[in-house]
């Protein structure tokens, strides 16, 4: 409904309905507000259904409270016109704006138009609050090649991804030029982004790939209990969050290279088939050792509780370590890896079944860290090369975005790259 | 081989004697109170003393927190008899606290040790446990059959893999692609019948058995599935005769090593089920024969060596699960007359020739026969 025909706009909507969450949920809020200062963080801390501010110092959806859902889309520039590709980008930061504000596409666009104009927001929106929807943009190694001049603005962190130990990786689900992550509370809402950039974008860009994740995999605040993968297992304890500034500056927030890129970050997707009849004949035990958490708990082996401190230091009978050599935890720990650690952002996913009889399920895995040189490289090098759990996965899309910083009022989209 | 590699086999070994050691299944890690009776003991440790609140405790879950109060990095022991490491935390420096949680089942003389330094015999003090030992006495005939029957079964493959490899070496370094075409397939039936046995032998299996996909970055592509490249894809080239010997050395090795291994009833029903993991996700998938297409073979022989895996273990799981042992016969048998229907003279067909229902049908079959197969180590476990 549009604001012209004088019914409820999805804005108010909203509106009416956060009343009453943000009396029920007063009690359980009180102290978040204390530590979550940043408007993208607090936002959905509060009230899932509420917006997230589309503009600040850095974009939204990264150290924003993970969403449930996920619509992440990989897109291929198929315009060879510098400008057309700068109006889209200015044509999507508008409609992108007012999605995550909780409106339609356009003003009136669902059925405000004319009648006999197909309408300008596909309209599965309409009725729904603002869920929380973010919307990030990336920019892909691909896009800094010779079609808009843009060669000598590719950062040197931008790489194109070296190929891992046992990656299977399918080119329909790898690469793009540009990448957009949609996450919200109500997977229609993130749909109904993604779907509406690219309806914009004919002619200008081609969905290249998409993802959709179900449930996230990540906790990115304290306020949020950590979530379980498909594994069963509470993943993400030792994540980076957002109310610790200091690390996000050390391991998130881009500082060196081009002008465009500082304060951005870098992400990086990859879509983790997850052979789950295996694992689901594996003794607990045998699960345990591998991921080296208590499946109930998700206390590091060795250890009480959750949180406590994961101590790889700790061997048990015949001095074998309680965290294996070859444990998942261990090996992606920061302290095996000189301290590099990212930000985890991923989500689960099935997509239908293989053919065989088996789900096609899996961990759609996004980090975003500083320099993925230094970061997810090695990390995915050590895990590659000895995590027992590789045994159980796949790598079988991938995908690395250069994201800029976030917007101030008036700027668009790319425009300290394009500008 | 499975898909990545080297040392997982071995923690793998660990995890198993470890789950043995504790007794009854499925408490893991996950079970147990951490803080038992009277919480945790308070250990000071100094560059020369070594101080606890108590040097008693009762058996079960014991917990120590060792704080550092001395100048150099140490490190924290319980001993059993003997010098039997129960538990130990390292690399404790100076100022910091860390905790220790042991399970000690048995009362009995115990030994605490702070090591400043981490060096040396460390600052040692009697510590006593108290209470029972609960544990039954594991001496189980039919077990111990188990394991002798499958180390028989384990030796009778070792012989035809090492002369079965000789002479697909032989072929390759003569320039006899056919003949060694032909006894690609064969040698690697024995050895996927134990590739769990073979597997725990560090970096053996990837030397042998390493898929192109699976190498790390700078590894060289070498063993069975190299050779099959050049016989099927690349042709014969300079150095496929070192590498065919190099196979030779490297198998003769594994057979030396697994004709001494010594294996628990556990680890049989869990190289049962790695076979079969193996099946699922690498020959229904038609990913480890990429070249010759020759899966079927090896599913086949992986299928043998989980069955035979299986009926070591029988006689044990049909006095306790009658219905268990009833279900593994079936799902086997219906496994078996899949692969009947694919006989192709002496061998299979190619793995490209198979339909896709037949794969799925394949693939489903496995599914079924993977599930009660998943149960026999509870059941082998059980006291």
């Amino acid at each position: 409904m549009s604001d012209r025909n004088g019914g409820v706009s999805r804005r108010r909507l909203f509106g009416l309905a956060g009343a009453g969450a943000a009396v029920a949920g007063l009690g359980a809020t009180a102290g978040v507000l204390a530590t979550a200062r940043d408007p993208q963080v607090r936002a959905t801390a509060v009230d899932t259904s509420a917006p997230v501010p589309f503009r600040g110092p850095h974009q939204a959806g990264i150290v924003t409270p993970a969403q449930d859902r996920m619509h992440f889309v990989a897109f291929d520039v198929t315009t060879r016109k510098r400008e057309e590709l700068v109006a889209l980008l200015k044509d999507w930061t508008l409609a992108a704006e007012r999605m995550t504000a909780g409106e339609e596409a356009t003003q009136g666009g669902a059925v405000g138009g004319a009648p006999q104009a197909p309408p300008a927001d596909t309209g599965e929106a309409l009725d729904l609050p603002a869920s929380a929807l973010t919307l990030t943009i990336g920019f892909g190694p691909s896009l800094f090649d010779d079609r808009f001049g843009l060669a000598d603005k590719r950062p040197e962190a931008l790489v194109e991804l070296p190929r891992f130990r046992g990656d299977d990786l399918d080119a329909r689900r790898t690469g793009g030029d540009i990448c957009v992550q949609a996450c919200a509370n109500d997977p229609q809402v993130a749909v109904h982004a993604i779907r509406n950039l690219a309806r914009i974008g004919f002619g200008k860009v081609a969905v290249r790939w998409s993802q959709l994740g179900f449930g996230r995999t990540s906790s990115t605040s304290t306020t949020q209990a950590t979530p379980r993968n498909l594994f069963g297992f509470k993943d993400g304890t030792n994540n980076l969050k957002a109310e610790d500034p200091t690390a996000l500056a050390e391991h998130v927030w881009v500082t060196e290279g081009p002008q465009w890129i500082v304060g951005g970050s870098y992400l990086v997707a990859r879509r983790i088939r997850m052979h789950i009849e295996i694992w689901d004949r594996t003794s607990l035990t045998e699960q345990e050792a591998i991921v080296g958490r208590a499946k109930g708990t998700g206390a590091p082996l060795g250890q009480t509780a959750e949180f406590d401190q994961v101590d790889l230091h700790v061997r048990g009978p015949g001095g074998v370590p309680r965290i294996a050599e070859d444990a998942h935890i261990r090996l992606a720990s920061a302290e095996s890896l000189k301290g590099a650690r990212i930000l985890r952002r991923g989500y689960n996913f099935t997509d239908g079944s293989d053919g065989f009889g088996h789900l096609d399920a899996g961990l759609f895995f996004i980090c975003f860290n500083r320099d993925t040189r230094t970061q997810f490289v090695p990390m995915q090098q050590a895990l590659s090369a000895n995590d027992k759990m590789m045994e159980y996965l796949e790598h079988n899309g991938s995908g690395h975005f250069a994201c800029p910083p976030g917007l101030s009022q008036g700027g668009y989209w790319g425009e300290g790259l394009l500008g | 081989m499975t898909r990545p590699k080297l040392p997982a086999a071995l923690a793998g070994l660990a995890a198993l004697a470890t789950l043995a050691a504790c007794g009854d299944s499925g408490s893991g890690a996950s079970g147990g109170t951490p803080a038992a009776a009277g919480g945790p003991i308070a250990v000071e440790a100094k560059d020369d003393a070594c101080g606890l609140t108590k040097a008693e405790a009762a058996a079960g879950t014991i917990t120590f927190e060792v704080s550092n109060k001395g100048s150099r990095v140490t490190e924290f022991y319980l001993y059993g008899e003997g010098d039997r490491i129960m538990g130990e935390v390292e690399n404790i420096t100076p100022g910091i606290t860390r905790r220790l949680i042991v399970e000690v089942p048995d009362g009995g003389k115990y030994q605490t040790s702070c090591r400043p330094g981490m060096t040396g015999d460390g600052i040692r003090a009697d510590f006593t446990v108290t209470g029972a030992a609960t544990r039954q006495a594991d001496a189980n005939v039919k077990l111990g059959e188990a394991t002798k029957g499958y180390q028989r079964y384990v030796n009778a493959q070792v012989e035809p893999l090492q002369a079965k490899t000789g002479e697909f070496a032989a072929a390759v370094k003569a320039g006899k692609v056919d003949e060694a075409k032909a006894l690609f397939p064969v040698a690697r039936t024995y050895w996927e019948r134990i590739e769990p046995v073979a597997e725990s032998f560090g970096d053996l299996d990837p030397r042998i058995d390493a898929r192109e996909a699976d190498l790390e970055p700078g590894q060289e592509f070498t063993g069975f599935h190299r050779l099959e490249k050049d016989l099927w894809v690349s042709g014969l080239r300079a150095d496929s005769g070192k590498i065919a010997d190099q196979l030779v050395t490297d198998v003769n090795e594994i057979v030396t090593k697994a004709k001494a291994v010594e294996l628990t009833p556990l680890q049989l029903a869990n190289g049962a089920k790695e076979l079969l993991d193996e099946v699922a996700t690498g020959k229904i998938t038609g990913e480890e024969d990429t070249f010759s297409h020759t899966d079927l073979w090896d599913f086949r022989a992986n299928v043998e060596g989980s069955q035979a895996a299986v009926a070591a273990l029988r006689p044990v799981v049909a006095e306790r699960d009658p219905a268990l042992a009833k279900a593994l016969d079936e799902k086997f048998a219906a496994v078996d007359a899949l692969l009947e229907k694919q006989r192709s003279g002496e061998g299979y067909k190619l793995y490209t020739d198979l339909t896709p229902d037949e794969v799925k049908a394949f693939a489903e079959a496995v599914d079924a026969l993977g599930e009660p197969i998943s149960k026999v180590a509870e059941v082998v476990a059980q006291k």
